[in-house]
């Protein structure tokens, strides 16, 4: 991408941080992580394209909300603890606002029935969504028939046999970890 | 005194949930259902669906359904005891970690890793669909607008927000 290859410029402070994790915040319906790509990589330019993904990689392998992961190692990343509070306060302030307001607004018409028809549509929508992303996530595991019987038995675990998830993740990553030692691509 | 210990509750479960939330928040998206419907009781399953439609429908990311829950259960400081203790743990983890990530880009027991957690977050993913399409799909209609909305976010790039918006009309409409 042309506008990707022009110059870099770092954030020039915590509140220009701040403020443009505000912006992503308040945009991201339906999935943050696009409009944060956006206004950090092709908008600000605060880092490269590759820069972003290697961020990104991080915050999937580790445990947390992936997009709040990113706010932190990319606000340390130029500012300290500071750059991440500044970020992760922008990401999270406008929407808890809204998700707040919106709850409200819930709770005072819950007992109308064309409020109660509303949301079984949103909430039908919502597993739709769900559904979706998990699939496009699943979609590159089609290769792997030792990925997918790993993730069918993971699956089971929790969604079938509905064993607590902390000690059904502490036997099947690891053991996971160790099948792609024992069997490299 | 109940109160706190109800915020303590949440504080354990939340805390608890942002270190197992390994690729992501709707992997433990079934343990969270598990623990404030069954374990705790706090809330029906239809009203822990109806939670999550409610953030999915705002901006920003969807785990604020936890926000949802420490407010319904002990109203602000329940939201934001909730939505602190989701954070806290992997945040800290990832500012502790960032660095030493980036040096180690290249090293092959990194990747190995990488590639030995994918089934897990896709299992799990999958597990917290599946949790919550037990909750919301009652019948055919409902199925429907599920597999469609589904289909639409995998073969197009329609914004979700009309997605939502479709449905909850013809929610509105009684079609439901």
């Amino acid at each position: 991408m042309d506008s990707e290859a022009t110059e870099i410029h770092p954030p020039a402070s915590r509140m220009a941080l701040f403020l443009g994790f505000l912006w992503v915040g308040l945009c991201g319906f339906g999935g943050v992580l696009p409009w944060a790509r956006r206004m950090v990589v092709e908008q600000r330019r605060w880092m490269s394209g590759p820069d972003f993904t290697d961020i990104l990689a991080l915050c999937q392998f580790l445990p947390g909300p992936n997009i709040i992961n990113v706010s932190v190692a990319l606000g340390s990343r130029f500012w300290g603890v500071g750059g991440a509070l500044a970020a992760f306060t922008g990401l999270m302030a406008a929407p808890m606002v809204v998700v707040l307001l919106l709850g409200v607004i819930y709770e005072r018409y819950a007992g109308v029935p064309a409020v109660q028809h509303l949301f079984i549509g949103l909430a039908s929508a919502a597993s739709g969504l769900v559904l979706g992303t998990s699939l496009k996530i699943a979609a590159p595991l089609r290769t792997s028939p030792i990925g997918i019987a790993l993730a069918v038995v993971a699956f089971a675990a929790v969604a079938v046999f509905r064993l607590p998830l902390l000690p059904t993740l502490l036997v099947l990553a690891p053991a996971s970890v160790l099948i792609a030692w024992r069997f490299p691509v | 005194m109940s109160e706190m210990a109800t915020l303590g509750s949440l504080a354990g479960l939340y805390g608890e949930l942002s270190l197992l939330a390994v690729g992501g928040g709707n992997t433990v998206l079934p343990e969270m259902k598990r623990q404030v419907v069954d374990v705790q009781g706090w809330m029906t399953g239809p009203e822990f669906a109806a939670l999550y439609a409610l953030a999915q429908a705002s901006p920003g990311p969807n785990m604020l359904v936890s926000t949802l829950v420490g407010w319904r259960v002990a109203g602000l400081p329940g939201a934001l005891v909730a939505t602190l203790s989701l954070c806290a743990p992997s945040c800290l983890l990832t500012f502790f970690t960032a660095s030493a990530w980036y040096r180690f880009r290249h090293a092959q027991w990194r990747r190995t890793i990488q590639r030995g957690l994918v089934p897990m977050t896709v299992g799990l993913l999958m597990a917290g669909a599946a949790v919550l399409c037990e909750a919301t799909v009652v019948n055919w209609q409902n199925a429907a607008v599920t597999l469609v909305v589904a289909a639409a976010l995998l073969f197009s790039r329609l914004n979700p927000l009309w997605l939502m918006a479709a449905a909850a009309s013809l929610g509105l409409c009684g079609l439901l």
